[in-house]
C-alpha cells in the first residue's frame, strides 16, 4: 500500500478498493487496453489495491509495443536515406528493428527528427522543399486525427515532398481478436479513455452483445481506474454485459464527430500486423485511395526487408495476456530496458518494462509461494 | 503516448485553413491544431493529444488531472521537446537487436 500515499484522495481510493473487495463473490480477469492505463495501474498500485480474486491483466495498449517489426525496419531504411528528414515521435527512438533503432540511424549521420505535432513535420517540408519529409504515423485512435490532419493539409498545399508511413491500429479488432482467441480468460474490459474521447464508444455495444463481456469506458487517474474496475466487477457479479462509461467528463457516446469526420475521408481500414501477435483482420487504417499519393511506403519502394523476432521474446503473449511479463524466462536476465528483446520492453509504456521498473519481477505464482514461505 | 493532456486555451490564431491556438500545460506552452474542437475559446480548458485538442473539458478536472498526471510523471515525456526527446533517448543505451545483427557494427 505504499503508492496509496502517493496519489490525493488516497482514502477515497481505500474506500472504492473496499467496495469492489465487498462486491467480489470470485475470481475475475479485467484487461486494460491502454499503455497509459497500464502506466497507472502499476505506478499507483492499484492491482495491490484489489481484493486477490480481481487480477488485471495487460493488454496490448502501447501503439509504440505493437508497431510491428516490419514497419520500424522499413522507418530505419526510408530514415537513412540521403534527402530524407524523417520525423517520429520521441518514443519511436528507440524501438528495436532488426537491425539498430532510430536514433543509431541518426547517429550514422541519418536526419531524423523528434516532432511534437505531426503539423511540425509538415512545416518542415514547407521550408525544406528540396527534401522528402517523411512522418512516422503510429499510434491508436486517440493519435489518428492529428496524423489524419497533417496529411489531409499536406494535400491542401499541393506538398510532393511529404509523405505518411502508417501504422495506425484500433481496438475494437483487437479486443474481438483476444476474445475469439481459443482458451482465453479475459472477463471484461476497461476501454481506453482517451481512444473513446475520439471514437466514442458506439462501435462496442456489438462486442459487448457478442462476446458476453462488460466494457467500461474509463480514464487514467487512480480514482477513474478504481471505478472503472468497480463498475466492471459489480456487472460481472450481476452476468450483466453492458457497456458503460466511467469516464463522462471526457468521453460522449458519439466522440469527436469533427475528428472522426475527417478520419473517414483520409484512412481507410486494413488488415494490420500487431508486433508479438500477428496479423488481426481489419485491426489498423491506411491511407485511403484519395491520399494514397502521401504514403511512404509507396513512395520509398523499400524492398528486401525481412523480419525476424527473437526466439526466447515472449512479447506477444504478454499482449495478448497470456502469461505476465515475469513469467518470460528472459524477462529482468536477457531482455531489460537497458537491452529490450521485444518492443514490451522498450517503450516507458510497454508492459514489461513498467513491470521491471516497478519492480514486479515475480510473477503470481511466485508472489503466492513467497508469501506463503514468508508466513511460515 | 497515449494521453491527452489538458492545458488552458490562452490565445487562438488562424494560419492558412487551420485555427491554432497557444495551450498552457502548468507552465509548458504549446501550439495546439483546434480543428476539432470548434466550440473551444479563449480561456477554456481542452484535453490534448500530439498537439490536437480532442475534447473540451472543465477547469476542475483539468487542474486535478495535471496534477495527477505530473505526479505520475507521465507529463515531461508528453510534452517534452526534441532535444529532451533525444537526451532521452541517449540515456537509454544501445539495444542489441532481436538477432544481435547489429551488435558488430
Amino acid at each position: 500500500m505504499k503508492y496509496l500515499t502517493e496519489f490525493r484522495n488516497g482514502e477515497i481510493a481505500q474506500r472504492m478498493a473496499r467496495e469492489i473487495a465487498a462486491v467480489t463473490t470470485r475470481p475475475w480477469k479485467i484487461m486494460e487496453v491502454c499503455g497509459g492505463q497500464t502506466h497507472s495501474i502499476i505506478k499507483n498500485g492499484i492491482d495491490q489495491m484489489l481484493p486477490a480474486g480481481i487480477e488485471m491483466i495487460h493488454g496490448p495498449g502501447c501503439p509504440v509495443c505493437v508497431t510491428p517489426l516490419e514497419l520500424i525496419d522499413k522507418a530505419l531504411a526510408i530514415a537513412a536515406q540521403p534527402g530524407v528528414i524523417f520525423c517520429s515521435f520521441g518514443d519511436m527512438l528507440r524501438v528495436p528493428g532488426t537491425e539498430g533503432d532510430l536514433f543509431q540511424v541518426k547517429g550514422a549521420g541519418g536526419d531524423v527528427r523528434v516532432v511534437y505535432s505531426p503539423l511540425d513535420a509538415v512545416e518542415l517540408a514547407v521550408k525544406n522543399p528540396e527534401k522528402q519529409v517523411v512522418f512516422f504515423g503510429v499510434g491508436f485512435e486517440t493519435t489518428a486525427p492529428a496524423n489524419a490532419m497533417s496529411v489531409h493539409v499536406a494535400k491542401r498545399r499541393g506538398l510532393k515532398n511529404f509523405s505518411l508511413l502508417v501504422s495506425h491500429v484500433l481496438v475494437p479488432p483487437a479486443i474481438s481478436a483476444i476474445l475469439s482467441a481459443p482458451g482465453h480468460k479475459i472477463d471484461g474490459f476497461l476501454l481506453a479513455g482517451h481512444v473513446c474521447s475520439v471514437m466514442g464508444y458506439w462501435e462496442y455495444p456489438p462486442l459487448a452483445a457478442k462476446y458476453k463481456v462488460p466494457l467500461v469506458v474509463t480514464g487514467f487517474e487512480p480514482l477513474d481506474l478504481l471505478d472503472g474496475i468497480r463498475r466492471c466487477v459489480i456487472q460481472l457479479e450481476a452476468g450483466r454485459h453492458e457497456v458503460e462509461n466511467a469516464y463522462e467528463r471526457i468521453v460522449t457516446f458519439d466522440g469527436n464527430q469533427a475528428a472522426q469526420k475527417l478520419l473517414a475521408e483520409v484512412f481507410e481500414v486494413t488488415d494490420r500486423a500487431w508486433r508479438g501477435i500477428g496479423v488481426i483482420p481489419r485491426s489498423g487504417w491506411r491511407l485511403s485511395a484519395a491520399y494514397r499519393d502521401f504514403d511512404a511506403e509507396d513512395r520509398f519502394h523499400i524492398t528486401g526487408i525481412h523480419t525476424e523476432e527473437s526466439p526466447l521474446c515472449r512479447s506477444g503473449d504478454v499482449l495478448r495476456g497470456a502469461i505476465k511479463p515475469a513469467e518470460c524466462a528472459a524477462f529482468g536476465k536477457e531482455c531489460t530496458p537497458r537491452h529490450p528483446l521485444g518492443a514490451t520492453m522498450v517503450s516507458s509504456e510497454g508492459a514489461c518494462a513498467a513491470y521491471y521498473n516497478y519492480g514486479r519481477f515475480l510473477s503470481v505464482e511466485e508472489l503466492a509461494s513467497a508469501g506463503a514461505a514468508l508466513s511460515k | 503516448m497515449c494521453l491527452a493532456i489538458p492545458g488552458k486555451v490562452e490565445e487562438i490564431l488562424t494560419e492558412g485553413d487551420l485555427r491554432l491556438g497557444w495551450v498552457n500545460f502548468g507552465g509548458i506552452r504549446k501550439r495546439v491544431c483546434l480543428d476539432y474542437v470548434p466550440e473551444v475559446v479563449v480561456g477554456d480548458y481542452t484535453i490534448v493529444h500530439v498537439g490536437f485538442a480532442l475534447s473540451k473539458i472543465d477547469e476542475e478536472t483539468a487542474l486535478q488531472t495535471l496534477d495527477d498526471f505530473r505526479a505520475m510523471g507521465v507529463l515531461d515525456a508528453e510534452l517534452e521537446s526534441e532535444e529532451e526527446a533525444f537526451a532521452r533517448a541517449a540515456l537509454a543505451p544501445q539495444s542489441p537487436c532481436p538477432d544481435g545483427s547489429c551488435n558488430s557494427r
